[in-house]
């Protein structure tokens, strides 16, 4: 399995969380899972940075957690998205849009931009 | 704020333990982990240590999570308290709009109770505690004279003994190094009248000559124009006045264009005359008589021309501003070792001026501390018996709503919860009838701002500023805890299953509860004792003071400020008595009038001091041989209705060509010939020549109704003509209104440019008097009625309750054979036990704290019985009032309906 492991820029954990939360209710476990078989293997996400992510994002009450059962019939804690957390997914996830097509445009580039008229 | 979910509370019932919450999610992560890992072929234990190394440092991760979750239990909690409070508050409105009779009461009590402190406490605020309106007021200081003067003359001195020569303001002035400036102001307001004339009909105003720095030194800056120059303060100089702001707004309609104006102000004697300049307006913020002549209004200011005054005798009250860093200790060292040093280097001075300093503010509020802080503690009584008073209706509210709060305690509302419950609804009642007391406090204070009539410093600058507001809200606030605690505590702390099974049928707690509201109520009756005795002896006092014998009768005597032409001359001496003879007979001869006079200075208003020496007696040195001097017109004595002891009244043909003569009073005759006839006897007391007493007349009291009689002389205003103005007495029994307007058109028959003034009644004279007095006893009179009133609505709830818990018992007593009256006389007897028990306590304490009013009183003892017995009397009266109503309805009780009731 070739993993390309790709490192996270700073700030996007918070919105994949997010987004992976958008589904339903997920354990930790869960999230880690999502985030690897969503982005093909390529992004993986260390317990030493999702747990505290996560608790950030509760203190700031943008997920709210409540214990379980996980499938396997144990108690798991689960979060899941605030309305708070909601609307905060939507506008990081149009700001990320307009970066990463920025940055695209930028890197796909095959001949230099037209020059200003002044 | 946002609201906390229903099911986060049962996180309380495993308690938080955030650790524990953080380890188990990173176990059951990791044994996901593992799980997966052996899912995909792995040994056990290998999975196991794989799943932990790519967790990295899980102690680390677990000490943030405990530090993230801590964070967020404590911002829960409070959350979740505030969520508590904001039910706590829903539930206390709902409660109190299903039982608007307690509300209201509750409410209303706690209004009037705050209310009065508030005004209380603006009045003290005012008086004791804010400092003067000047800009660092600490730093003036009044000047006292006669210091070195015994006590009874200094009395006898009157204003005389207080005030200081041109000469010797000038030369302390010039001598003292402990005084950035010091400056006077000219006390004989009236001996120049000041008329406006030519802007509508002539007017008489109210003038204040001040030194040309009295402004400066006392830091008070026109809003409009400048303060006087030094020329203005010359003699000869240009005329200038500056006014009042009242007087600018009412005469001059606030025009910013009034400076550089002339008016006419007409002054006798002709120290100015001819138009004046307006040079200033004064803030509205200084109030000359609010601080140095009490009830006093004055129009405009214009500057003492020193130059002037002189050759007169003391006239000038003075007021210094100490150098910074100087205390008034050290500035009254100074002064000591001054005055006798001046008074070696001018041998004219007619004593050595030794002054007793004083900061103004004390000068001005100091002998009112007393009053105020009895006022203070009276009004603190009101507040306590309040308190009681809603303790006691919150505790007869509780007795219904044990089996709630029973219920609740049952249902997992832990003591505390069910205290900060009760306390909430406290407070909030606290808090509303605060903001109705705030109302009423304003009212109040505003009332009292705008009374002229009460003759106490500093009233007219009342206000509720920021420090009354705060204070009632610190009042409200230990309100609300204070009658909150006490039900609370109790309410909360009865057991459950004895609330539950308590079924108001005289079970234990319903007893203890009695009991404790009964002791409520005793204290709530020794507290109005105390109240009642207070305002009893101050009233006793009071109306010995109305009851003193004035030496002039008030009653149906009006005064009106007239006129008076200049005499510098004999012969302008003799064309005015002319003048005033005239004006004499013409409002003599208008219908209803019954006698005429006319004098300088009326008594209980100002007074100056001459002397009076027998002829061949021997007076020591330094002997007391001052009197009060007044000069008046044949006929004043009966107008005023003073009683001529022996001898005959002045007549119009004592011209100055005659002998001089005078009048004098008891004290003066006791003085200067005891044991002897004095009429036809010699003195000095006019001049260099001998008058001759031709009457004697009976003490009249002239600088206070408490004060004893000085030593006096009447002399006429036909034979001298050092007049301080002239104010007419007319005795007549019409009433002064319709009096005053004929006798004006009768005198402007005369004098076309006698100024509008009014005719007030002499009994006005007694009244400003005797206001702060009245003012006072008005005060605690009410506090006391109010103590009363709360007393019996504490004793009717009680009794009223108690009846209520019986009313099985009665039925069965009535059954039995009890008759009605037997019943009405058992609830009485009741009532009657509560009140004794409080008027023992409170009559032990009036015993004991009256004495801190003994020097408020007058001729009255602290322990005056009868005070006492009214006391006992009004108030076992309200009490069996106060009970007789329940009692009438335990008469009425039909034992069947009792019996089957329940």
């Amino acid at each position: 399995m070739n993993k390309s492991r790709l490192e996270l820029i700073r700030g996007t954990l918070d919105v994949l969380i997010l987004k992976s939360l958008i589904w339903g209710p997920l354990h930790g476990y869960a999230i880690t899972s999502l985030i690897r078989r969503q982005s093909d293997e390529a992004l993986l996400v260390e317990e030493g940075t999702l747990y505290p992510a996560l608790w950030r994002l509760e203190n700031k009450g943008l997920v709210e957690s409540e214990w379980g059962l996980s499938d396997n019939n144990r108690k798991a804690k689960y979060y899941s998205l605030t309305g708070e957390g909601r609307r905060h997914l939507r506008a990081e996830t149009r700001i990320w849009q307009a970066y990463a097509e920025a940055v695209a445009k930028i890197l796909g580039a095959t001949e230099p931009p037209a020059l200003e008229t002044i | 704020m946002k609201r906390v979910p229903m099911w986060r509370r049962y996180d309380h019932l495993h308690g938080p333990d955030t650790r524990a919450d953080v380890r188990a999610e990173l176990r059951f992560h990791l044994d996901c982990k593992t799980e997966e890992l052996i899912a995909k072929g792995w040994s056990a234990a290998a999975a196991r240590q794989e799943a932990e190394s790519q967790f990295g440092n899980i102690r680390a991760l677990e000490r943030a999570g405990e530090r993230i979750g801590e964070q967020m239990e404590r911002r829960r909690r409070i959350s979740e308290y505030a969520a508590e409070w904001l039910q706590d508050t829903r539930y206390t409105l709902r409660t109190l709009r299903n039982n608007p009779a307690f509300a209201g009461v509750a409410i209303l009590v706690l209004a009037l109770g705050v209310g009065l402190n508030a005004a209380v406490f603006s009045v003290v605020n005012t008086m004791l505690l804010r400092p003067l309106p000047f800009p660092k007021s600490q730093e003036l200081v009044w000047f006292t004279a006669g210091k070195s003067l015994d006590a009874k003359t200094r009395v006898a001195g009157g204003l005389s003994g207080e005030t200081y020569t041109v000469d010797v303001y000038r030369e302390f002035q010039r001598n003292n190094r402990s005084f950035q400036s010091v400056t006077a102001f000219q006390t004989f307001y009236n001996s120049l009248q000041y008329k406006l004339t030519g802007v509508s009909e002539p007017k008489q105003l109210d003038a204040v000559e001040v030194a040309g720095n009295f402004f400066p030194t006392l830091g008070v800056v026109p809003v409009l124009g400048r303060n006087f120059t030094e020329e203005e303060t010359l003699k000869g100089g240009r005329p200038a006045a500056i006014l009042s702001y009242y007087f600018w707004k009412t005469e001059f309609a606030a025009d910013p264009h009034v400076i550089g104006k002339t008016v006419s102000i007409n002054t006798s004697p002709a120290a100015v005359n001819g138009p004046v300049t307006i040079v200033g307006v004064l803030p509205a913020s200084f109030d000359f008589g609010a601080v140095f002549a009490p009830g006093k209004k004055v129009d405009l200011f214009v500057p003492a021309v020193m130059d002037f005054w002189k050759t007169w005798g003391n006239t000038l009250a003075v007021v210094g501003r100490l150098k910074p860093g100087v205390s008034v200790l050290r500035a009254q060292d100074e002064a000591d070792r001054l005055f006798p040093q001046m008074k070696l280097q001018h041998k004219d001075w007619y004593y050595d001026y030794a002054s007793d300093l004083s900061g103004l503010k004390n000068h001005v509020a100091g002998k009112l501390r007393r009053s105020l802080v009895v006022l203070w503690c009276a009004v603190g009584l009101i507040l306590l018996i309040v308190c009681v008073n809603l303790s006691n209706l919150q505790l007869s509210r509780a007795a219904t709503r044990s089996k709630e709060f029973a219920m609740r305690r049952a249902l997992g509302a832990g003591r505390g919860r069910l205290i900060r419950q009760l306390l909430t609804e406290s407070l909030i009642l606290a808090f509303v009838g605060s903001a109705a007391g705030l109302a009423i406090g304003f009212g109040i204070s505003y009332y009292l701002a705008h009374q002229t009539f009460i003759a106490l410093p500093l009233l007219t600058t009342i206000h509720l500023d920021g420090a009354s507001v705060f204070w009632t809200l610190l009042t409200a606030i230990a309100l609300g805890i204070l009658f909150g605690l006490a039900p609370a505590l109790r309410i909360s702390g009865t057991s459950i299953q004895e609330a539950i099974k308590d079924n108001a049928a005289g079970m234990a707690s319903g007893r203890s509860h009695e009991r404790f509201r009964s002791i409520l109520v005793i204290s709530e009756v020794s507290l109005a004792c105390l109240l009642l005795v207070g305002a009893g002896l101050l009233l006793r006092s009071f109306l010995r003071v109305l009851d003193v014998d004035l030496g002039f009768n008030p009653a149906h005597a009006a005064a009106m400020q007239i006129d008076l032409p200049p005499a510098a001359n004999k012969d302008q001496l003799i064309q005015r008595t002319q003048t005033l003879k005239a004006e004499i007979d013409r409002v003599a001869a208008l219908p209803g009038v019954e006698s005429v006079g006319i004098a300088d200075m009326l008594p209980l208003d100002r007074n100056r001091e001459w002397g009076l020496a027998a002829v061949g007696h021997y007076h020591a040195k330094d002997a007391d041989t001052g009197a009060l001097a007044y000069l008046v017109t044949p006929g004043y004595l009966q107008a005023m209705g003073m009683r001529l002891l022996e001898g005959r009244d002045f007549a119009w043909n004592d011209t100055p060509d005659h002998q001089p003569v005078i009048i004098i009073n008891q004290s003066a005759a006791r003085r200067e010939w005891p044991g002897e006839d004095p009429v036809g006897k010699l003195a000095y007391a006019t001049g260099n020549t001998p008058d001759r007493v031709i009457g004697v007349i009976a003490d009249v009291r002239e600088s206070a109704l408490e004060q004893k009689s000085s030593p006096e002389i009447y002399v006429p205003m036909t034979q001298n003509s050092d007049v301080e103005g002239a104010t007419l007495v007319v005795r007549s029994r019409i009433d002064s209104g319709a009096l005053g307007v004929s006798m004006l058109t009768a005198l402007r028959g005369l004098d076309p440019s006698q100024p509008a003034t009014t005719l007030r009644p002499l009994q006005s004279l007694v009244d400003h008097s005797v206001s702060p007095r009245r003012f006072f006893v008005l005060l605690v009179t009410i506090f006391a009625a109010l103590g009363i009133l709360l007393a019996a609505l504490g004793i009717y709830g009680v009794i009223s309750y108690s009846v209520t818990q019986k009313t099985q018992e009665i039925g069965v007593r009535m059954a039995l054979g009890a008759t009605r009256g037997r019943v009405q006389r058992a609830v009485l007897a009741q009532t009657l036990r509560l009140a004794i028990a409080g008027l023992a306590a409170g009559t032990l304490a009036s015993l004991g704290a009256a004495r801190l009013i003994a020097s408020l009183l007058f001729a009255t003892s602290p322990w005056d019985p009868v005070a006492y017995a009214a006391m006992v009397g009004f108030l076992l009266a309200i009490a069996l009032a106060s009970g007789y109503f329940p009692a009438w309805r335990a008469s009425r009780i039909q034992p069947m309906t009792a019996l089957r009731s329940n």
